[in-house]
């Protein structure tokens, strides 16, 4: 492609009637407890990969309700399993799970992985 | 004289009347109205019990059905302030003198057309808080204005709250938890319809008010989502486009909604303006009547004239009924020692 020294940006805006929520679905429906979540953040505080990595499962959760799947396969990959975020939790939401869930959803329904 | 005339017949009038009048007072309510019960006649279910907002009506109704007095339909024309107590001057020739005077005049509620930006008066599809009530009360199936069963239904918070453009600094305590019952009854009507609540800050304050929050989320899968509308647009199809700041999140985002509920705000009553001027009263910074101290919400610097309910600040109905048994003790102590009441050091010496 030509290079013209500036392109077109993409839209940052989350357009939330045409985006869909596959992800959150295929978690909702193995992980009730994704609900629970009111991103107050704690499950990130306590998160060992958070603190060398951009990750985050409050924006993860976040990013799948507002249905940006393309950006939730981008970072989560990136957890561990190490399980903190399950005991900080205030809500009792079962974290790892919901981990685990999205990415087997970005394999199975976008078919990405890093 | 051993009476009361209490200003106002909402819920901190009704309960004031029906506990001074059991104490044995000479009970008069002033209502403006033609009907007791003022707001309470507007609200559908109230919160967190969803208890029946005309059952908790006919039951305060039902403590003054005797023994009290009623004038309805009253304008306040003049009020003196003499050795005796108050002397109340009431359109069509009207009297009341009492040895004490409650005020319970209420609130008002922000009227939603001033926040033009958000459109309501002009796009069919944005409502209040308060018509939302209506159309529960109704019984009619809830549709929007194109007679569609709406499928995504968004309300805003703050609206009137917490805005010093819109003249409203405080907050108005009492919506938050409203929008939270409000989109668990449209969850309940419209079981798939899609519901967003768009908070700055939830304030889930009172007793209960948590379990409604997270019965909300867990239970009906209400959405919450913190932003604060700038505009809303109309669509051709007459659903409303919102375009927010999905602050959590850091990035813009739009939607459309079938039917968009502004949760409006509770501010000073203006109606009421005469009769603070008449009482010499002062009003605070934030509008509502200025009280003599924080610790005691129900006394004024005029000995003799107490104030209960939202009069001096927004208030759940909880903490109005609490005010309003509250002052019902201070009156009935200020009546029984009236020469000697000056101030409260005095009446804890007399003791």
């Amino acid at each position: 492609m030509i290079s013209f020294g500036y392109k077109i940006q993409e839209d940052r805006q989350i357009d939330y009637d045409t985006n869909k929520r596959r992800i959150l679905e295929f978690v909702r429906n193995g992980e009730p407890s994704v609900d629970w979540c009111m991103s107050c953040g704690t499950c990130a505080s306590a998160c060992t990969a958070a603190v060398s990595a951009d990750y985050s499962l409050r924006k993860l959760i976040l990013l799948s309700r507002r249905g940006m799947d393309d950006e939730v396969a981008k970072t989560v990959f990136r957890c561990r399993f190490c399980g903190k975020c399950i005991n900080a939790c205030p809500r009792s939401v079962n974290t790892r799970n919901i981990v685990y869930l999205m990415q087997l959803a970005v394999k199975k329904l976008i078919g990405y992985e890093i | 004289m051993k009476s009361v005339a209490i200003i106002g017949g909402g819920v901190a009038g009704l309960e004031a009347a029906g506990k001074l009048s059991k104490q044995g007072f000479a009970v008069t309510i002033i209502e403006r109205d033609e009907h007791l019960g003022g707001r309470l006649n507007q609200w559908h279910a109230l919160f967190p019990d969803r208890k029946s907002s005309t059952e908790l009506l006919s039951g305060l109704i039902k403590e003054i059905s005797s023994g009290v007095n009623l004038i309805t339909n009253a304008r306040i024309l003049e009020v003196e302030r003499n050795d005796d107590g108050f002397a109340i001057k009431i359109n069509n020739n009207r009297m009341v003198t009492a040895g004490s005077v409650l005020l319970t005049t209420g609130f008002d509620i922000f009227e939603a057309e001033k926040k033009e930006e958000y459109g309501y008066g002009i796009y069919e599809n944005v409502i209040t808080s308060v018509d939302l009530e209506k159309m529960f009360n109704s019984g009619k199936p809830l549709v929007n204005a194109q007679g569609k069963t709406p499928a995504r239904i968004g309300f805003i918070h703050c609206v009137g709250s917490r805005d010093e453009k819109a003249g409203n600094p405080h907050c108005s305590k009492v919506c938050c938890v409203t929008a939270v019952k409000q989109a668990i009854e449209v969850k309940e009507l419209l079981p798939s319809s899609e519901v967003i609540l768009f908070y700055m800050d939830l304030r889930m304050f009172g007793r209960h008010f948590e379990e409604l929050y997270k019965d909300a989320q867990f239970r009906h899968g209400v959405q919450f989502m913190r932003a604060r509308l700038s505009e809303a647009f109309e669509n051709p199809d007459g659903s409303v486009q919102i375009r927010i700041e999905d602050t959590l999140l850091s990035k813009p985002l739009k939607m459309s909604l079938d039917l968009l509920v502004l949760m409006v705000g509770v501010q000073p009553q203006k109606k009421q303006g005469n009769l603070v001027d008449m009482l010499k009263l002062e009003r605070d910074a934030d509008g509502f009547i200025k009280i003599a101290d924080t610790y005691s919400p129900y006394k004024t610097k005029i000995p003799g004239l107490f104030c209960a309910g939202g009069i001096t600040g927004p208030k759940t109905i909880e903490e109005t009924l609490a005010e309003a048994r509250a002052v019902t003790v201070e009156i009935g102590g200020y009546l029984r020692n009236i020469e000697n009441f000056a101030g409260q050091e005095q009446y804890v010496m007399e003791l």
